[in-house]
């Protein structure tokens, strides 16, 4: 791996199969009476949140501290990024406080290549979302999800499955990361949206399109719901809540069509009878509450990976510390 | 004043002659011509060019002095070989009044290193709303010819109507920045394959062609002339070279780094590629080109837009858009025009001089490099080859996307009225 987690489209397929490894190795923590690593004590990571996010925050929140790092959590909101300071002086600050690692989520596309490749910080810098342009993590997760549901298990990937991805591609990071992040893991995506969420350019991605969800659910291993934001309808995206719902919203009728054994996802939060109606949201298939507690595993892996070291990450009966390398593998 | 002799030139790149200078005129071009009582400059087969027009500068002043001063933009402007520039109006306050185009035209003069056109705003305060005072702007002593809401579109189509007829009481010229503001909300690079991988609003061609067609079809309509701002697309070539077709009044410029760069280069997140309208793709480059050869864009036109560091020393979003280009533009025409035999120095002096110049309907500037005419003049040594080195430039801002790159030929002369501006590529 690389010293910086920006973009999924960074990752090779050894890559991506090394953090979902990786995880699934951190996941057994979960099942220990204390849920916690020594691996980078000592080390600082700060959570750097242009943008309201309560349950990614706490997802890197939490795995950052169940490897015993410290952990730094900065708000622009109320901070002096509300008075003007910009986000190479807010960089060059949490330089000078030793951070090891950022964790950015900005509303602006671009934000954490640019703090990551600018030279105003010499730490790891891990994109929690930047604009509309990426999530590496959630679909890290998202893959990690699939995997333990539809693939071989460790060191597998997800060749040959078919993942339908829903709602408002053009406005997504997460499908964008999704879709770099499973067709290097070997699956065949395809989004589906209304023309109007369905960017300039996208036939050059690694999907097909389709504009009739129901032509694509029987032959879905996978099928991910995306959230759409209500304010789009100003935009006249698409006319009416209740036309989207009728055309592109999954429930429980199109749900039962899909394979037996493919599974309903979500990156949250829900909009219940929008792009998913609630059967469909709390039923065994669907999997939005694990795709949460993955995250966190997944979170830790990929500290882990960027700040930890090439050693198992989970020892028996207990991990080792270890010391930092440039490039972890 | 002395008078000058440049040995050797080419004039146009014809074969090496001499030219005299006596004072703010050329009074003879010839073959060995006498040098007595004239300071010598060996041209050794430089190139004579008239001095080049801009006819679209930021000269920030007054208001954004932090970025650019008059004084130091046409300190920059005489680097790059121009004797004319004509400055945009979007300063603070905005020219849109007969006292801030005066205070422009002023500075200028008093700058002494080239000519400074105030171009005058054509809505009040650029808001798109109601017409400033155009006729005053034009009786001041500034005589503005050409107005201009640039860095805004003037999109209501009946403000424009009315702006076209008005200015034909004293042959003014609308030069528009052709920008549908709804097609280009959040916009922040190119519409197409990269936005759509880099997650950035995209700007579609088709909101400059939209706009570019209303208005060469309402220049039509009311018998006016229309000048396009920095056409971007291959479209929009298309339309002017219709328009130009059906024999109206139309002419556009183009920009140096619209000649030369790709939105392949924004993947790098950096600012400095960040303009308005953006890096288009390459088939727009190469369209553009050749609408610059043949015809159908007149002139080459800088858009030069300082800012300081730290606008564009942050991530993308927060960036200003617009990159400095007149101490580089020559040599990125050169490179893509002359280089690739789209354009030879002649027609380099027609779309960087002689056609500007008549847009502008200025009458001392883009005139022949020929006895009886005032010597505005640069010299060109379009063999050098080097690194550009924004450290150098006379400009007060630094925001280009060519640092480090090589690129070919240097001024080495710029003359203004007889006097020289640039010695051996130095500001006088």
């Amino acid at each position: 791996m690389k010293r910086h987690l920006i973009s999924a489209a960074d990752l090779t397929r050894d890559d991506a199969v090394l953090i979902l490894d990786t995880a699934e190795e951190m996941a057994r923590l979960a099942d220990r009476p204390i849920k916690k690593l020594p691996t980078l004590r000592g080390r600082t990571i700060v959570n750097l949140f242009f943008e309201d996010s309560t349950r990614t925050r706490i997802s890197f929140e939490a795995a950052a501290k169940r490897l015993s790092a410290d952990v730094i959590s900065f708000s622009a909101k109320g901070s002096s990024v509300s008075k003007g300071e910009s986000l190479k002086d807010t960089a060059l600050t949490l330089e000078a406080m030793g951070a090891d690692a950022v964790v950015i989520r900005h509303h602006d596309s671009g934000a954490p290549h640019r703090l990551a490749t600018s030279g105003w910080i010499g730490g790891s810098v891990v994109n929690a979302g930047d604009g509309t342009h990426e999530h590496p993590t959630q679909a890290l997760l998202d893959a990690f999800t699939m995997r333990r549901h539809l693939g071989q298990g460790t060191g597998s990937d997800l060749a040959g499955r078919r993942v339908t991805i829903v709602g408002d591609i053009l406005h997504s990071r997460v499908a964008r990361s999704n879709v770099h992040l499973l067709s290097a893991l070997g699956a065949d995506v395809t989004l589906v949206a209304p023309p109007t969420l369905v960017p300039i350019g996208v036939g050059h991605w690694p999907c097909e399109v389709s504009y009739d969800l129901d032509s694509v659910l029987a032959k879905s291993d996978a099928v991910m719901m995306l959230r759409v934001q209500r304010e789009r309808m100003n935009a006249a995206f698409f006319p009416t809540e209740r036309e989207y719902a009728r055309r592109y919203g999954l429930d429980g009728e199109r749900m039962a069509r899909m394979p037996e054994h493919a599974i309903v996802m979500h990156p949250g939060p829900m909009n219940r009878g929008m792009e998913i109606t609630a059967d469909v949201a709390d039923s065994p298939r669907c999997t939005a509450v694990e795709q949460v507690t993955n995250g966190v595993s997944i979170r830790m892996a990929v500290f882990y990976l960027l700040l930890g070291g090439a050693e198992p990450a989970v020892s028996e009966p207990a991990a080792p510390a270890l010391t930092r390398t440039e490039e972890s593998s | 004043m002395s008078k000058i002799l440049i040995r050797g030139a080419k004039v146009l790149d014809g074969e090496p002659q001499d030219v005299l200078i006596d004072g703010e005129t050329i009074t003879e071009v010839g073959a060995a011509l006498s040098a007595t009582g004239a300071r010598v400059i060996e041209a050794d087969g430089q190139i004579l060019l008239p001095g080049l027009v801009d006819l679209h500068t930021h000269l920030r002043e007054p208001g954004r002095e932090d970025s650019e001063t008059v004084l130091t933009g046409t300190r920059a402007a005489a680097v790059g070989g121009y004797t004319s520039v004509h400055a945009m109006a979007n300063t603070f306050p905005v020219a849109d009044t007969a006292g801030v185009v005066e205070q422009v035209w002023r500075l200028g003069r008093e700058s002494g290193y080239c000519d400074v056109q105030p171009v005058g705003a054509v809505t009040v305060g650029l808001e798109g709303k109601k017409l400033a005072e155009l006729g005053a702007m034009h009786d001041s002593a500034a005589g503005v010819k050409v107005f201009s809401d640039d860095g805004k579109c003037v999109d209501d189509a009946v403000i424009m109507r009315r702006a076209l007829e008005y200015v034909k009481a004293f042959d003014g010229l609308i030069a528009q920045h052709a920008q549908e503001p709804r097609l280009t909300e959040g916009a922040q690079m190119n519409e197409g394959i990269v936005s759509a991988e880099l997650g950035l609003g995209g700007w579609p061609a088709v909101a400059e062609e939209s706009i570019i067609s209303r208005d060469v079809l309402l220049a039509a309509h009311v018998g006016s002339r229309v000048h396009i701002c920095h056409l971007s697309t291959a479209g929009s070539v298309e339309i002017v070279r219709w328009a130009k077709s059906k024999g109206w009044n139309v002419t556009a410029e183009v920009t140096p780094h619209h000649l030369l760069l790709t939105d392949e280069l924004v993947r790098s997140y950096n600012p400095v590629y960040k303009v308005n309208p953006p890096l288009r793709t390459e088939a727009d480059v190469m369209a553009l080109r050749e609408a610059l050869a043949d015809g159908t864009i007149d002139c080459v036109a800088t858009d030069h837009a300082p800012h300081p560091h730290e606008d564009k020393d942050c991530e993308w979003g927060a960036a200003a858009m617009g990159m400095v280009g007149l101490e580089t533009a020559l040599s990125v025409v050169q490179h893509t025009m002359v280089e690739t035999g789209l354009l030879d120095w002649a027609q380099v002096a027609d779309r960087m001089s002689f056609r500007p110049a008549r847009i502008g309907r200025l009458t001392g500037q883009g005139r022949p490099v020929s006895a009886g005419e005032p010597a505005n003049l640069t010299l060109v040594d379009s063999a050098y080859r080097g690194q550009v080195d924004p450290a150098g430039f006379a400009s007060r801002s630094r925001n280009t996307p060519y640092q480090g790159r090589e690129l070919p030929g240097r001024v080495t002369h710029t003359f203004l009225r007889g006097r020289a501006t640039v010695v051996d590529g130095k500001l006088a």
